[in-house]
């Protein structure tokens, strides 16, 4: 079992399979403290119907699945409370393959992104727990558009732009060079600390097993993630928090001057 | 002897500006107004320790000026720096821009925002900033088109492909031309990955059969196809903001695509042409 599926099953108390398929898309309400949740995951699938998206990767199903499950939250809280969203992550890309590419992956993972954008915009506090990998377009579909990422201080945790091997096919490099170079060059390394440096993790849980979680880790993450909610409702609905932390001011300083000087010389 | 040029000669090639030039063809005469142009000097800080000249706009021109009149800003990407690739630098630039427009927006100006994209994605030296700068670009898109429309003009020839395909699939009106191309993976990443018999890269008509602009209109993926000329282009994107935007955004439109893919056998799958008529309908 992918870490996606186990940590969804042991966190939302079962396996979030969804009558209609995909079963690739991993979907289960579930008490989060005193509160109703939804969880959802990208699980590997040895049986999905298109081939190149059966290891666990963002494809054609997987984008419009995560909308719709995402959307029906919305539109069933849409007079109430809204209930948070948990993305739980460990997708090691999107799905690469020509039928993906005729048939606009690009915008089957736009799907998934808007859904999730909505929900943060319409008070649906939304948290990306990343407790595998969390590659490329894969994580921009499911998670990067949290308020807040949470994510196990584990070596398995890996956030970057292209995976490790492809990286290094496409820029002529061992695995072992791409490696060295994320030790230099701060947002090319691939772990999770380095993610946290750049201000982009609001919690990093330390002292978990993500492989084997005991019962009191569950509960710890548990309680982790209602927190991360109970700070994401008394917050922004946008991803400003994300340019906030002293982290991000030191390692993002960039970032947040073109948004001070476009303000500038926005009106002339 | 008229002065009249023979109107291939009269035509100015889209595909041939700069992006600094196309967003000065998209914008009224006389009204194209730089922000955080070259001499403001926001590089990126993280090329040079990995030995690439950095630029001082970062490959994205941003401009403010009127479109038919009303006030606009135009986010365009520079394909001629670095395969037109998504930094830091870059990105806070678009995002910023969808961000000052969504509160000019709140505030009751009626601005309108276009995206030029003609990029390979996320630029493999800033990969995690870039990545972020992607998300944020696609936060502010969300929230923008809410307010208002958004049209995104994908061109050539680099192709718009990456995170920011995503971005283009976001957009509430997207104008190409027949030499664009739009996927999520560029066509060297797909044969990389999963090898020659899946997609063979070198195989161009093949490649624009897939992805191509033509392609992606005709299977209702773009709104609008227009020849390589600045004004034809000029004049899809002011059509787009003339037309009320669709009750629907296309990334919106959940149920009509879950349907679409549950019709189609990947064993047996359509080919282009087939799709077109499956998905089409224009024409």
């Amino acid at each position: 079992m992918s870490r996606g599926a186990a940590w969804l099953a042991a966190l939302a108390g079962g396996d979030g399979l969804v009558p209609g398929g995909p079963a690739s898309v991993r979907m289960r309400d579930a008490p989060l403290g005193d509160e109703p949740a939804r969880f959802l995951a990208v699980v590997p699938d040895p049986e999905g119907r298109f081939p190149r998206a059966r290891g666990g990767e963002v494809g054609l199903e997987e984008g419009w699945a995560l909308a719709r499950h995402v959307r029906a939250a919305i539109e069933a809280d849409a007079a109430g409370p809204r209930r948070a969203l948990v993305a739980v992550v460990d997708v090691p890309s999107q799905a690469y393959g020509r039928l993906e590419e005729l048939l606009g992956l690009h915008l089957a993972c736009a799907a998934a992104v808007d859904a999730y954008a909505s929900a943060r915009l319409a008070g649906h506090p939304v948290v990306a727990l990343l407790v595998g990998r969390a590659m490329s377009g894969g994580f921009l579909a499911h998670g990067y558009q949290a308020n807040r990422i949470v994510a196990l201080d584990d070596a398995g945790v890996q956030v970057h732009a292209m995976g490790k091997s492809s990286a290094a096919r496409v820029t002529r490099r061992t695995v072992a060079e791409v490696e060295a170079l994320g030790e230099k060059v701060l947002p090319m390394a691939y772990g999770v600390r380095a993610l946290a440096q750049l201000g982009l993790v609001h919690r990093l849980i330390e002292g978990v097993s993500a492989d084997a979680p005991s019962g009191h880790d569950v509960a710890r993450v548990r309680r982790e993630i209602a927190a991360a909610v109970a700070d994401a409702r008394s917050g922004p609905r946008d991803l400003s928090p994300r340019l906030a932390s002293p982290a991000a001011r030191a390692r993002r300083a960039a970032s947040i001057e073109v948004r001070r000087r476009l303000a500038e010389q926005w009106d002339g | 002897m008229s002065g009249a040029l023979p109107a291939a000669l009269a035509r100015q090639s889209f595909i041939e500006l700069t992006a600094r030039e196309r967003a000065r063809a998209l914008l009224d005469p006389g009204s194209f107004r730089e922000l955080l142009g070259p001499f403001d000097r926001l590089a990126s800080p993280w090329l040079e320790q990995q030995g690439v000249v950095p630029q001082e706009d970062d490959g994205v021109v941003l401009a403010r000026g009127l479109l038919g009149g009303a006030p606009a800003v135009v986010m365009a990407v520079e394909s001629g720096f670095q395969g037109g690739s998504v930094g830091e630098v870059g990105g806070a630039k678009i995002a910023a821009a969808l961000e000052a427009a969504l509160r000019d927006r709140q505030r009751g100006v009626p601005i309108r925002p276009v995206l030029v994209l003609e990029t390979g994605g996320v630029r493999l030296q800033e990969a995690n900033l870039g990545l972020a700068a992607v998300a944020e670009i696609h936060a502010a898109l969300v929230a923008l088109r809410r307010e208002a429309p958004v049209v995104g003009v994908v061109s050539g020839m680099v192709g718009c492909f990456g995170g920011m395909s995503i971005a283009a699939g976001l957009c509430s009106h997207l104008v190409v031309l027949r030499q664009a191309r739009l996927g999520l993976n560029g066509p060297e990443v797909v044969e990389q990955e999963a090898g020659l018999d899946e997609l063979d890269a070198a195989d161009r008509p093949l490649v624009w059969s897939l992805v191509g602009g033509e392609q992606r209109y005709l299977t209702g993926l773009a709104d609008a196809l227009v020849e390589d000329d600045a004004g034809a282009v000029s004049g899809a994107v002011r059509r787009a903001f003339a037309v009320p935007a669709p009750a629907a955004a296309r990334s919106e439109r959940v149920g009509l695509f879950l349907d679409r893919l549950a019709a189609i056998d990947p064993a047996a799958p359509p080919g282009a042409a087939a799709l077109r008529y499956a998905w089409g309908g224009r024409r």
